[in-house]
């Protein structure tokens, strides 16, 4: 095609060492709606920002927040495209490490593959990386989770994070609220103010989506009126 | 000639009150001749899991072999060990991937799970599970060992006792069947400890 000296490798080292493609993959992370998750004593709550491009959007069939098994629910800044391919494998995973071992796969254990696909994504030709940054919570064995998964296929474990456009507010507002033993309802009162701090415009149970996981191990996204409730004991 | 019966093998694993043992004898032939009173039919997964393998001689190697390289693998990956369910599910997708040209074994699988439960079950070579409660067994010596379990098994025994009681069944069942016996080898397990111990018993 080009003879450009790296038309054969989206993702060859730049002289700096670093790899210009997930630099910009991060930036398309970077750019997309706010979301975040905390993880609670008893639970983990993951929630983002649905803003969606005009009025005429019928909201409610825009899922932002998805289920990978009944116990892990996964929230994503950045390209959803690339979101739903993610969704799709993760999930195919999850279900062949059931089949193999009949055992709900652990959530280290799926955040794992999902990183490792994200990566062989920046060391395959003619590919380019995810533009996404996924949140996973998730509750299995070894109690609450909260992972997250960036383009490069590297992943954390968080007791609170974000990530979007107003990463950095969003952080600093987080790490002035986050406490130990906070519980699964004060967490939710927290997302959706360190939502409020950077929202553009009135938070309602029509922009946002929030999904939490408990104790009881299934993971739920709640209703428009559920989500209402919250809002009225957050004013 | 029968391809099962080549070896000759006995395998049995009882449970007990919270604890398991499971036994096994020691020949290996080849046919009428006996070439080794030594041979290990059991062996140890991890502390909690011992798997059992009668059948052709050289599967029971290659497959005991596969299955330590993936509880390894497990082991490093999920930093834990597997449980015996889990372990029992995997053996089975195994032998089923195999199933036009399957190992000639039959697995019999013991295992303490969660809370010191005893969990057993065996399937056939190409991975069809059955669970019981009680006992299970296999090898060409199947038929006596059911009828010596039948007889002999009583419910939450201690460790001492389920060793008299799973020894006793082995050895009158193997001196029924020409192909299996000289000696035997017992594993008792309980959660604190492994107890391992050879039987003498008719070397014929």
């Amino acid at each position: 095609m080009g003879d450009s000296q790296y038309s054969f490798s989206l993702t060859t080292f730049s002289p700096s060492g670093k790899l210009v493609q997930i630099e910009h993959a991060l930036t398309a992370v970077g750019s997309g709606q706010t979301s975040l998750g905390i993880k609670a004593s008893n639970g983990v709550v993951i929630a983002t920002e649905k803003k969606l491009p005009s009025i005429l959007v019928d909201e409610a069939s825009v899922q932002k927040i998805q289920h990978l098994t009944p116990n892990i629910g996964v929230v994503y800044s950045g390209m959803g495209p690339d979101f739903r391919v993610l969704v799709r494998k993760s999930r195919k995973q999850a279900e062949q490490y059931n089949r193999l071992y009949k055992e709900p796969i652990p959530v280290t254990q799926l955040v794992r593959e999902t990183a490792t696909v994200m990566q062989e994504f920046t060391q395959s030709g003619g590919v380019r990386p995810f533009g996404v940054s996924l949140l996973v919570a998730g509750y299995d064995d070894k109690g609450p989770q909260l992972y997250q998964v960036d383009p490069s296929g590297s992943y954390f474990s968080w007791k609170a994070s974000a990530m979007g456009k107003n990463v950095s507010n969003a952080k600093t507002f987080l790490e002035k609220r986050y406490t130990e033993d906070m519980e699964l309802d004060d967490a939710i009162h927290t997302a959706i103010l360190t939502l409020k701090e950077g929202f553009e415009g009135e938070i309602s149970s029509k922009n946002i989506e929030i999904g939490k996981i408990g104790a009881d191990k299934v993971f739920r996204v709640l209703t428009p009126a559920e989500i209402d409730d919250y809002l009225a004991e957050v004013e | 000639m029968q391809i099962f019966e080549y070896n000759g093998s006995a395998v049995v694993a009882m449970v007990g009150k919270n604890c398991f043992a499971i036994a096994s004898d020691r020949r290996l032939g080849v046919q009428l001749q006996t070439i080794a009173t030594d041979f290990q039919r059991i062996s140890k997964i991890h502390d909690r899991v011992f798997i059992g393998l009668s059948g052709l001689a050289t599967d029971v190697q290659t497959l005991y072999q596969r299955l330590v390289f993936r509880h390894k693998l497990y082991q490093l990956r999920e930093e834990r060990d597997m449980k015996p369910e889990t372990f029992a599910s995997l053996v089975s997708a195994i032998l089923y991937e195999k199933r036009f040209g399957p190992y000639l074994c039959q697995p019999v699988i013991a295992g303490l799970g969660e809370d010191d439960k005893p969990f057993i079950c065996t399937m056939d070579s190409i991975g069809a599970k059955e669970l019981a409660k009680d006992f299970v067994v296999s090898g060409t010596a199947s038929e006596s060992l059911y009828g010596a379990c039948e007889a002999m098994y009583k419910p939450d025994m201690e460790a001492e006792e389920l060793f008299e009681t799973i020894s006793q069944a082995l050895l009158s069942s193997v001196d029924r069947d020409c192909l299996s016996g000289w000696g035997g080898h017992v594993y008792v397990v309980t959660p604190t400890e492994i107890k391992e111990r050879i039987l003498k018993g008719r070397m014929d």
